[in-house]
């Protein structure tokens, strides 16, 4: 009889299970096809980015002054700004120096913040040292800063990814610390030092590979901020400067323009929202997937 | 409290240090030398050193430094390359616009973000909850200096409603003021609405769990009664947080928003210093917002122990 009873418990807790499973994963359907989408964006984004600019027929650069301000045509198919200079391939070749600067921070930023982050989680008096470092520099508001840094260095491409890798590093730092501490305080790093294993080999052997998933996920934020304040600081004039295109100083000649020319504002405007909003979205959706804890807030 | 109080003040010290140490460093890391930079390739090597000796420069960078950082604690910001004015001055000629607009934002930011937070935690997982945190997702999305331009695109040039830029002081009267402004506001405000109203929302939700909360729902308390008078309150204290942080990023985007609508406030003067090299002011600036982007996060947090008595108790 007990044997009985048992097994209609089981089957009853067996069939909740798969229940609460099945509700599980249509919840990360949802959330996924979300991430997805983004991801989708992005992807879409990276390859305009790497063959589009082979793909225009325009050069980006060539002014025709009788084409100047012409609204979307056949010919140029998202117009001309007021050199004559064809709309769609200035995009096409400004996504290569705007994703171009987000990615290449979004890697520099992980690999010092990864390298700050660990040092600091792992010695007690660096810690002290490179926090408060970390939390002076992120005190200043990033666009400030940016802006500050940038009449420092000279406006150039160069300089753009230097100073937004100098704002955004502090932000990756603090995430790799705290996620490194966590692993820092655990037994088998703790049996490792008995064993006598090298700092080195603590440090990038085991405690490193448990900061990745976190430094993935802040590292596609960054990547968006990164856009977001180069779009800024090349609008404002400090960033990309002419005649390179980059979506914030095509912006800044589109505000120059705004009375005629509204393509000028609205398609490297999209652009922006597109990257920034396919970013949030793959960021969303990864840090769901590996902390599903921050998943209950806000479902 | 008192304790708290000291305690926070205290911990502010390292991070000020630190924040002065990169701005002062920042004129410093400029290559080439600021004297031959602002005089420009034309002057004479004695013009150069003739500068360098007026701005200091020939000094040891410590001493630099402590010059500054001295000034800086009696109110002197410095003084402009440019126009030999000191920067304090500056910066309180231009104070005035910037602040009224961060605190019109930070109204529109809270008139919106509220009230939705708080609608999409009440109708948890309905399509009304799910489009409002949709929205708040591409709200988050736009920066706000592009709001700003799609806003100008529409309502100044397309309809011709509002002014496109420009702006006008309050003694102007109060809607003069508030026509030139109500656009940047809106770029501004709207944006850190997508992020209150998500907070509200996730802050309202955790409390509206707790078992108080369905005690109530069990005695019979009327829904209304229950969202507004019991579960605001204490969902209060993080949404706080969160506007006392976006007052600062308020600040901050102010700096591209008034260039977007040429208001003359704190962004136009760090813009048009940035295109004169004059890195005296730069500093300046810059230093003054952290100072109060610092100090309005001090004021947040002590306000926050003020009413959570459980803050202050954790810390002392």
């Amino acid at each position: 009889m007990g044997t009985v009873e048992s097994n209609v418990g089981l089957t009853s807790v067996k069939q909740k299970l798969k229940k609460e499973q099945r509700q599980l994963f249509f919840k990360r359907l949802i959330s996924n096809k979300l991430m997805v989408t983004g991801g989708m964006t992005i992807l879409f984004l990276m390859i305009v980015t790497l063959i589009g600019p082979f793909l225009v027929s325009h050069d980006p650069y060539e002014m025709v002054v009788q084409d100047r301000l012409q609204a979307p045509s056949a010919e140029h198919l998202l117009g001309t700004d007021e050199f004559g200079r064809d709309l769609l391939s200035r995009i096409i070749h400004g996504s290569k120096v705007t994703m171009g600067v987000g990615f290449s921070v979004a890697a520099i930023t992980s690999l010092l913040g990864m390298i700050i982050g660990l040092y600091a989680s792992y010695y007690r008096f660096l810690d002290h040292i490179l926090m408060r470092i970390c939390d002076g520099l992120m005190s200043i508001p990033a666009i400030l800063l940016g802006i500050a840094l940038m009449a420092a260095l000279g406006p150039n491409t160069k300089n753009v990814i230097i100073a937004l890798s100098i704002v955004f590093t502090p932000h990756v730092a603090r995430v790799i610390r705290s996620a490194a501490i966590v692993v820092r305080e655990q037994t088998y790093i703790e049996a490792m030092k008995a064993q006598g294993a090298s700092t080195w080999r603590i440090i990038w052997g085991h405690m490193m590979p448990n900061t990745i998933s976190p430094l993935v996920v802040q590292a596609t934020f960054i990547f968006a901020d990164a856009i977001i304040t180069e779009a800024a600081l090349s609008f404002l004039g400090a960033g990309v400067p002419a005649p390179d295109p980059s979506w914030g100083n095509i912006l800044y000649d589109g505000k120059l323009v705004i009375f005629n020319a509204w393509w000028m504002t609205v398609f490297p405007g999209i652009m922006i929202v597109l990257s920034v909003l396919g970013l949030n979205l793959l960021g969303d959706g990864l840090r769901d997937l590996i902390d599903p804890h921050t998943n209950q807030g806000k479902k | 409290m008192f304790n708290y109080i000291i305690k926070r003040i205290l911990s502010l010290i390292p991070v000020l240090f630190i924040v002065s140490i990169a701005i002062f460093l920042l004129i410093h890391i400029t290559p080439g030398d600021p004297a031959s930079i602002i005089l420009g390739i034309d002057a004479s090597q004695e013009q150069i050193d003739e500068l360098r000796q007026q701005l200091g420069l020939d000094l040891p960078v410590y001493e630099q430094y402590i010059r500054w950082i001295l000034g800086v604690f009696q109110g002197d910001f410095g003084t402009s390359y440019f126009s030999n004015e000191p920067v304090t001055t500056s910066i309180i000629e231009h104070l005035k616009p910037t602040i009224s607009l961060a605190i019109l934002a930070q109204i529109i930011t809270i008139i919106i973000a509220i009230p939705l937070g708080i609608a999409a935690a009440n109708r948890r997982g309905t399509v009304a909850d799910q489009s409002i945190m949709g929205v708040s997702l591409l709200g988050m999305s736009i920066p706000s200096f592009l709001l700003g331009l799609f806003l100008i695109l529409f309502f100044g040039v397309k309809l011709g409603w509002l002014p496109v830029a420009g702006y006008q002081p309050l003694e102007a009267g109060f809607f003069t003021h508030l026509k030139y402004l109500i656009m940047p506001a809106i770029s501004l405000g709207a944006i850190q609405a997508a992020l209150v109203a998500r907070m509200t929302r996730t802050s309202m939700l955790e409390v509206l769990n707790t078992n108080y909360i369905k005690t109530a729902q069990a005695k019979g308390v009327k829904n209304r009664s229950i969202v507004y008078k019991h579960a605001l309150r204490n969902a209060f204290l993080p949404i706080l947080t969160v506007i006392g942080q976006t007052f600062g990023i308020l600040i901050a985007g102010a700096v591209v928003t008034e260039t977007i609508f040429n208001i003359p406030g704190i962004g136009q003067l760090i813009i048009n210093s940035v295109e004169r090299r004059d890195y005296a002011v730069i500093q300046g600036v810059v230093l003054f917002v952290t100072l109060s982007y610092v100090f309005i996060n001090l004021v947040i947090d002590l306000l926050y122990g003020l009413i959570d008595p459980r803050v202050r108790l954790d810390n002392d």
